[in-house]
């Protein structure tokens, strides 16, 4: 133990090591906060999409970085009815409710989408409003009546005859300075959306929000399914270090036994391990993976499992039979033989610890491969079809051609992130490699 | 510093000997593409001796005699092609695995190169630990108590200064007894000690030499002390073994076979040894010319013929040379004693 | 002849940089070699005696912290060459070298004939005919039929392919030859007759030697003078006569007492205790801690103190004779 410890020691010594354990540190941290704080079922609940996301843009960047670049896109506002004065007019079975939603708007930018989302309780007969957009120059555009049903959603946007009355988009048009202007400024100040809605119960409320989707959101900026990135690039961290561990303590343990197993028995095991080893070196792993997906499943740890099975005889047995053969020559396992230790005993205890310090730099910079690998299948459209990848983001962005869109943050963060796993545990594993490779020590 | 005296019991055993080897062959077959038989390596080819017990005995012979061979199958690393070895009176072939293992115990070996010979990866308490947790030895008092006695044996006191040590941080000799320490914690009748100095420095040899001496001795423990280097087997071993070539080619006690060397390769050896001694660089040695022989295809007769300047041609290179015993106790195997 | 030396070493250090500290592995040796003259550098493993050879020919691993001295051979000091004029004019063609093991080190793809003929055609640019001629003329000189020109290294025993390598080290006719160990790993025999072959070498061409090795009975086959070296420096320099029979330093007496001899019914000692640490070697003698002759100077460095002709030892034992500061 006390060579291992010497060796980490040493480890302070190299920079990159320490900037690489950083990495590790900080991707593992961010894991276990995001395994608590967004529970599995959680993530795969939000994962799914759907209603919930109905107060989020769609395809909105990170706010952070149009607020770097100097932008002043606007991010979401909801205008709550519940923050509202509501005038209350009754009548004969009925009333009259005049709901004011206010909001100031002071972004230079337009908003992506308006929406008003209404929801009234049971009642007999639906209500009926009217709405009316009121600029800060008291300017007043009716938007026409609706019949409401119990949950309704009103889209302004999709208001197609609002558009051609416009001539924008509403979501420009209603809050344009000038509406000649082929390319409109934002008239900044206190905006009204009047709902006047005639009810027919007593009592009755009606709850409306006005949603103003922002063209940015939050870390991450969302999707074109309205989803936050975050939960996807968060809940990829441990995913992903979880398969790329696996998989590499999968093949590595399994690996070294059946090449340390072969080069001490010798013989026909050996010569059958070798055999199996070249067969299986030549059938390639991607397609395979592919295959298995498409006609099979392409749950990650279905994936997980095809590739450390296919990972046992791989070029690896050669690589540890090299580094074993001259170990079973040597001295001290001649003498475990002459004071009667067994097989396994030698294969288990003094072949394999002696080649484990070469092993560990090797297994540490093996783990992002196989993060790589999962990432790669997720782009290929086999990526696990309920679980958040990093994988899942890429293949999403890459098939809604977010390139071309120029949505470059939904290609870039998970991109980031998978080159901050593979630089990580590339600067750990070259510094443990000069620490415990005596050959490459520089001096 | 003596262990108990003998009893009369044990006089009595050690009338029959520690170790008798017969006819023993020791061959590596060659193989071509892993199954196609192109030939053997005789490494040990028809040795016969016999060890007593306490008895310090040196098997002095050139890389390639076949002297490692012969130790690695004492130890049974090798299975023998053809021949016995007894010990204590019953064939090493009719062992089965449980009293193969309790074999293991009863014999000891240390090996040339003591760096090698120790796992790099385990400390010295771990190293010594191994054989007794092989041989069920699990209580860790026992353990520690048994490993400590070794080490004072071995003159690595105190012990705890020692025990939480790794073989690269010992100098070669702290190694060594290390390697020594372990071939005794079994408490072994015999030690198989393969060139244990050719790789020391030349102030460690003696120390170890002198160590191995004086536990084989306090512990009258059966020595076979394997060396190409016969200047050091004069005060460490009783007998000589000179080997050449896979087979004995002479035995004796040792001043009698330094004394009066019969062979003619141990006079060979004898003369091409230097002293110091300033006069070597006047002189040119007398070497006999050529090489051992192949192991795989040795020369028929005498295997020494080739190179023998009095070989004596229908005799050496027809027929094996049959052990003779020119002066009492000294044998030689060549035809010059007919 | 005697006037100027083949070889003059003047305070020649080499510390190396580890990841422990300052290794001092060569600490300012002093000694000459005169021509058709074998030195025998002795010394126990780590005392430092490779690094010497090594730094005579500067080559020299990356890690060199320090290296300085001066290296007079036939009055020119060749540690001011620049690295191309040493390469070009110096190594291997002056000063060659059978390195440790270099045995095992032959290119086992090419023939043996082509790998002792590459000195000359890469330093004297000959042609290959020329260069194997050559070849064949120093094999016979080693004693090598000239029919293994055309094997392979593997094709040959241990004692053969070191003479191949020492054929190739003397194919350049160089001035001086210094052996690392040239003989530790083969068997008596070989021993021995290689041993022969160095002898007729110096004999019929004058070549001077120099001799690194641990094994005092076999150093005692050439040398005509005996550097012992401990801990990085010179303890006694003197003719072999000398050395072997009348040893000064009380470590070249423990260490002749220690060499087990065939011919000796005396049974050899061993020296007690552990050379220095050569990352903080102690002040004074390096020696004095396992001296049995130490006193008081023994705190301080000691000086070469001369005694006799061509003789030097390390020891204050011997300062009053000479007289120095």
């Amino acid at each position: 133990m006390r060579a291992w410890l010497s060796g980490l020691l040493e480890l302070r010594k190299y920079p990159s090591a320490i900037i690489g354990m950083a990495i590790i540190a900080f991707l593992v941290g961010l894991s276990v906060y995001t395994v608590i704080t967004v529970p599995y079922s959680q993530a795969l609940e939000l994962w799914r999409g759907g209603e919930q996301w109905r107060m989020h843009p769609v395809n909105a960047g990170p706010a952070w970085v149009d607020r770097l670049r100097g932008g002043g896109k606007p991010e979401t506002m909801v205008i709550s009815s519940a923050d509202s004065d509501i005038d209350v007019e009754p009548f004969e079975g009925g009333q009259r409710l005049r709901i004011p939603l206010e909001f100031d708007y002071d972004y230079t930018a337009f908003p992506s989408e308006i929406n008003l989302f209404l929801s009234t309780p049971e009642l007999k007969r639906e209500p009926f409003t009217r709405l009316t957009w009121i600029a800060p120059d008291g300017d007043e555009t009716p938007l026409g009546g609706h019949r409401i049903a119990r949950e309704d959603r009103v889209s302004i946007t999709q208001d197609w005859a609002l558009e051609r009355r416009l001539g924008h988009v509403p979501h420009v048009g209603l809050l344009a300075r000038d509406l000649d202007d082929e390319s409109p400024q934002v008239q900044p100040g206190r905006y009204t959306l009047v709902l006047d809605a005639i009810v027919f119960d007593e009592d009755a409320r009606i709850d409306a929000d006005l949603v103003l989707y922002g063209r940015v959101h939050g870390l991450a900026g969302t999707d074109h399914q309205r989803r936050d990135l975050v939960v996807a690039l968060m809940w990829g961290t441990p995913v992903a270090l979880a398969f790329g561990l696996l998989a590499a303590v999968g093949t590595t343990i399994t690996t070294l036994i059946i090449a340390a197993t072969g080069v001490w028995y010798g013989g026909w095991i050996d010569a059958t391990i070798q055999r199996l080893t070249e067969v299986n070196m030549i059938l390639p792993l991607l397609p395979i993976l592919v295959m298995v997906g498409t006609l099979y499943s392409t749950s990650i740890w279905l994936m997980l499992g095809v590739v450390v099975a296919l990972g046992i005889f791989s070029a690896g047995i050669k690589m540890y039979r090299a580094m074993l053969l001259p170990i079973r020559q040597s001295p001290y396992i001649e003498a475990a033989c002459a004071y009667g230790a067994g097989n396994a005993r030698i294969v288990l205890r003094y072949m394999i610890p002696r080649i484990l310090p070469v092993l560990i730099p090797t297994f540490v910079t093996l783990i992002p491969t196989f993060v790589f690998l999962e990432a790669s299948l997720a782009v290929l459209g086999l990526g696990d079809p309920i679980l958040p990848t990093w994988g899942k983001v890429l293949n999403d962005a890459q098939s809604e051609s977010a390139l071309y869109s120029q949505y470059y943050y939904w290609v870039l963060s998970p991109a980031a992130l998978l080159m901050l796993t593979g630089l990580g545990f590339a600067m750990l594993g070259f510094a443990l490699d000069r620490v415990f490779n005596p050959r490459l020590r520089a001096f | 510093m003596n262990t108990s005296p003998p009893s009369a019991a044990a006089t009595a055993t050690s009338e029959t000997p520690l170790v008798s080897v017969r006819d023993l062959r020791t061959w590596f077959e060659l193989r071509q593409w892993g199954f196609v038989r192109v030939g053997s390596v005789r490494a040990v080819d028809g040795v016969n001796f016999t060890l007593k017990r306490g008895e310090a005995v040196a098997f002095v012979g050139e890389s390639g005699c076949g002297k490692s061979s012969l130790a690695r199958t004492l130890l049974g690393l090798h299975q023998p092609t053809a021949g016995v070895v007894e010990f204590e009176g019953r064939s090493m072939a009719s062992l089965n695995s449980r009293e193969l293992l309790d074999y293991r115990a009863r014999v000891g070996y240390v090996q040339q190169d003591p760096y090698g010979a120790l796992p790099p990866f385990m400390d010295v308490r771990r190293i010594l630990r191994e054989p007794l947790i092989i041989h069920g030895i699990r209580n860790r008092a026992e353990q520690e108590r048994r490993i400590r006695k070794v080490l004072e044996e071995t003159r690595l006191s105190p012990p705890d200064e020692y025990l939480p040590k790794f073989p690269h941080m010992l100098s070669g000799g702290q190694q060594q007894r290390v390697v020594i320490a372990r071939a005794l914690i079994l408490e072994p009748s015999m030690i198989i000690a393969d060139e244990p100095v050719s790789m020391l420095d030349a102030s460690v040899r003696v120390e170890i030499l002198s160590l191995l001496r004086r536990i084989q001795t306090s512990h009258e423990l059966t020595l076979a002390f394997i060396t190409h280097d016969l200047s050091t087997v004069r005060h460490f071993a009783e007998r000589i073994f000179v080997m050449y070539a896979g087979r004995i080619v002479e035995s004796a006690p040792v001043e009698e076979l330094l004394n009066h060397p019969q062979h003619p390769y141990t006079h060979a050896l004898l003369a091409a040894l230097a002293d110091p001694d300033p006069d070597n660089a006047l002189r040119e040695r007398e070497v006999p010319s050529g090489e051992a022989p192949s192991l795989l295809n040795p020369p028929s007769g005498c295997r020494f013929h080739p190179r023998c300047p009095h070989a004596m041609s229908g005799v050496c290179d027809v027929d094996d040379p049959p052990d003779f015993e020119p002066r009492r106790g000294h044998i030689s195997s060549c035809w010059l004693h007919r | 002849m005697a006037s100027t030396p083949l070889l003059s070493v003047e305070d020649l250090k080499l510390h190396y940089r580890s990841s422990r500290g300052v290794v001092k592995a060569v600490d300012g040796l002093s000694f000459d070699i005169q021509r058709n003259e074998a030195l025998v550098v002795l010394g126990e493993s780590g005392c430092g005696k490779s690094s010497l050879a090594k730094t005579l020919l500067r080559i020299l691993p990356r890690n060199v912290h320090h290296c300085s001295g001066r290296v007079m051979l036939d009055g020119t000091d060749i540690m001011a060459l620049d690295e191309e004029r040493f390469r070009r004019d110096v190594r291997w063609l002056r000063i060659a070298m059978v390195m440790q093991a270099s045995m095992n080190a032959l290119n086992p793809v090419v023939r043996v004939g082509e790998q002792v003929a590459e000195p000359l055609r890469v330093l004297r640019k000959w042609d290959r005919q020329r260069a194997m001629r050559k070849a064949a003329e120093v094999f016979e000189l080693v004693g090598i039929s000239t029919d293994f020109l055309q094997r392979y290294p593997f094709e040959l025993s241990g004692g053969m392919r070191q003479r191949v390598v020492l054929a190739m080290a003397l194919i350049t006719d160089p001035e001086l030859v210094i052996l690392d160990e040239p003989t530790s790993a083969l068997d008596v025999l070989t021993q021995a007759s290689i041993m022969n072959v160095l002898k007729r070498i110096k004999r019929e061409r004058g070549t001077s030697f120099m001799l690194i090795t641990h094994d005092v009975a076999t150093s005692s086959e050439i040398a005509d003078r005996v550097a012992l070296m401990y801990a990085g420096q010179l303890v006694e320099i003197s003719t072999a006569g000398e050395f072997f029979r009348h040893p000064a330093h009380p470590y070249s007496k423990l260490l002749m007492a220690s060499v087990p001899r065939l011919r000796q019914e005396q049974r050899p000692a061993h020296i007690p205790g552990q050379p220095p640490n050569l990352l903080a070697p102690p002040d004074g003698c390096r020696f004095a801690d396992r001296c049995p002759s130490r006193f008081q100077r023994c705190a301080e460095d000691p000086k070469m103190f001369r005694l006799g002709y061509r003789r030097q030892v390390r020891c204050w034992l011997f300062a009053e004779g000479g007289k120095r500061p």
